[in-house]
């Protein structure tokens, strides 16, 4: 081997060439072939695969939609409406775009409550799970500034309202939103801007990802359990097992997000939006998409600008903080007695919320979001803290292996022998 | 469950399996291979055609022209499809001096009838055949190159009073478009 070559164990010439000057195939080789994933996985793990996916659709449909719209106030509307009737499978790119936002926050979705159920947001997880929350911030800054370029009704006023909100900001608001706007209303500029930022942003989330899934490979992969694999009896190489169950999800993904682009495209948006803008007149009843609400339902639960707003983004500011706010060192909710239902009552809370987010704010509504926001919060910063001290875990398994393999499965070497390092 | 199916814990599971589950193996990778290029394909179908014209462009895919008041001698310029067409009312003389050339002593041999309609009315796309300029000589005062016709300013091609390349670095004649006669005075181009 010439001095400075990577070692290849690749046999084609031409992958060999290329390996030992730049041993990415290597890289995959050990990141996604060999690469040691606990074995008691469920269909809960495939949703992390399935966002990346997602982000990939986003993107390539995203590229494709720009070729066909112009960011411009009096263009904006009718070109998106021009993509609809004009351009050669435009509708199809448009609403798998569309609704490919919705798919993206429900894997989302799935994929945090998976963290959360299964603890997976604990040491030595914590910047992992942390990347993930930066993740989901600017999936939401992304979403909302791509709901506003059609410059429909709905675009138009939640783009008011969400950019708002920073007017609560004691001072400086007022000169926030203006910065904000580029103008003293959503206009023309802001059009642009957001256009802009909504090109740029999902690039931005591909390199939070690839720190995020640098950090997972660091780490390794939580599993149901909760606990360490401890040796190779507990762990499957990540291909074929996980490549092959990871399909499976994915083949179910699609079914879905087919029926919805091909069936209810529409079910998910709201009719207003296909009204063009219109700066002299609100809709009568204006709610953000579905997968705002439950935060929307907060903003509105708190009877005060500023403390709506700060409850609002606190909400989802305290998931930086999880990590440390659980103490207990068992993490899948499977061996915590009272957490795991307090955990899933939180989960009930928050889809309750999603649903109170999505009614008029008034009466009944206004109380059932005011006690829904304070189990949201009382989760995090009381139940939590406090199981940690007096719950009491149920006895863990010895290993991954003699959990999901009645009768102890096979036992390799002194591997299997090594004490258990840490409950 | 994945588990489940493990064999063995070893991290590679190729050489584990005998010859004949290596068959199933081989088989299913096959499957499943060509199952992902199909869909890849399936998907990738309407993104390619999304960048061909879309309908409202091919809406707007022909032009009429009014003859009717371009006098002899007099040439106008039309868009069509993005790109100037040039409408020529020739003189006698220009048509004359189109028909008079050996046809096969030309770069690109077309004889002018077959390059006409109608012998007076010569229409070419304004398109250099080289690198795609826009020819002088639809106004008077242009330069019109030694052959009567247009002068390219771009690399100096020359084309003659049939719109056919003379001298110069163009390979081909200026391209006669698909028109029609709507009436004696009215063409649709495209």
């Amino acid at each position: 081997m010439a001095s400075g070559l990577h070692e290849s164990s690749f046999a084609n010439p031409v992958v060999r060439w290329i390996d030992q000057r730049m041993p990415i195939f290597t890289m995959i080789q050990k990141e996604y072939g060999t690469f040691p994933t606990p074995r008691n996985f469920n269909y809960f793990w495939n949703f992390g695969a399935l966002a990346m996916i997602n982000l990939v659709i986003m993107i390539a449909t995203g590229v494709f939609l720009a070729m066909n719209y112009a960011a411009h106030t009096s263009l904006a509307f009718e070109s998106v409406e021009r993509i609809m009737r004009d351009v050669n499978y435009g509708w199809l790119i448009r609403y798998v775009h569309m609704n490919g936002a919705s798919m993206f926050f429900i894997v989302v979705y799935i994929h945090i409550w998976r963290g959360l159920y299964y603890g997976s947001y604990k040491a030595p997880r914590e910047l992992l799970w942390m990347l993930g929350v930066v993740i989901f911030i600017l999936m939401m800054a992304t979403a909302f500034m791509g709901y506003v370029l059609p410059w429909g009704q709905m675009s138009f006023w939640g783009a008011t309202v969400i950019t708002n909100l920073f007017s609560a900001i004691p001072l400086v608001g007022d000169s926030i939103v203006t910065l904000l706007w580029g103008g003293f209303s959503v206009d023309n500029p802001t059009l642009n801007r957001f256009f802009s930022l909504h090109y740029l942003l999902p690039f931005v989330i591909v390199g939070v990802v690839f720190l995020h899934v640098a950090a997972l490979h660091i780490t390794g992969s939580n599993n149901p359990l909760g606990i360490d694999p401890k040796g190779p009896q507990d762990t499957v190489p990540f291909h074929p097992y996980y490549t092959a169950k990871d399909s499976v999800g994915m083949i179910v993904y699609f079914i879905v997000f087919a029926f919805l682009v091909f069936f209810v495209p529409n079910y998910l948006g709201h009719p207003d939006n296909y009204i063009p803008a219109n700066p002299l007149s609100t809709p009568a009843h204006i709610v953000p998409e579905w997968y705002f609400l439950p935060f929307y339902a907060i903003l509105r639960a708190v009877p005060n600008k500023l403390g709506g707003v700060l409850m609002m983004f606190g909400a989802i500011a305290i998931l930086f903080v999880l990590p440390w706010l659980d103490r207990s060192p068992v993490r899948s909710m499977r061996f915590r007695p009272i957490a795991k239902w307090l955990m899933l009552l939180w989960s009930a809370n928050f889809l309750v919320l999603m649903w109170a987010g999505g009614r008029p704010a008034e009466g009944t509504y206004v109380l059932i979001a005011r006690l829904c926001t304070a189990y949201y919060f009382a989760y995090f910063l009381v139940i939590l803290p406090l199981l940690s001290k007096v719950e009491r875990p149920l006895p863990l398994p010895e290993s991954i292996s003699r959990a999901v393999l009645r009768g102890g499965g096979p036992l390799r070497g002194a591997a299997a022998a090594k004490p258990m390092e840490k409950a | 469950m994945a588990d489940t199916l493990a064999p063995s814990s070893s991290p590679s599971t190729g050489g584990a399996h005998g010859p004949e589950q290596g068959t199933k193996r081989d088989f299913l990778k096959l499957v499943t291979g060509s199952f992902a290029v199909i869909g890849v394909g399936a998907i990738a179908w309407p993104f390619i055609a999304s960048m061909n014209p879309a309908k409202d462009v091919l809406a707007l895919a022909s032009t009429d022209v009014d003859l009717s008041h371009i006098a002899e001698g007099q040439a106008v310029t039309v868009m069509w499809r993005g790109k100037p067409v040039f409408v020529r009312h020739r003189t006698p003389q220009e048509i004359e001096q189109a028909r008079s050339v050996e046809v096969s002593s030309l770069r690109d041999p077309e004889a002018d009838a077959a390059r006409v309609q109608k012998a007076p009315w010569l229409i070419v796309v304004g398109v250099c055949t080289h690198l795609g300029c826009v020819p002088l000589g639809q106004k008077p005062t242009d330069p019109r190159g030694d052959y009567g016709g247009w002068f390219c300013p771009c690399h100096g091609s020359e084309y003659d009073t049939s719109g056919r390349i003379r001298r110069g670095p163009a390979p081909l004649n200026l391209v006669v478009p698909e028109y029609a006669f709507t009436s004696d005075t009215q063409i649709r181009i495209g």
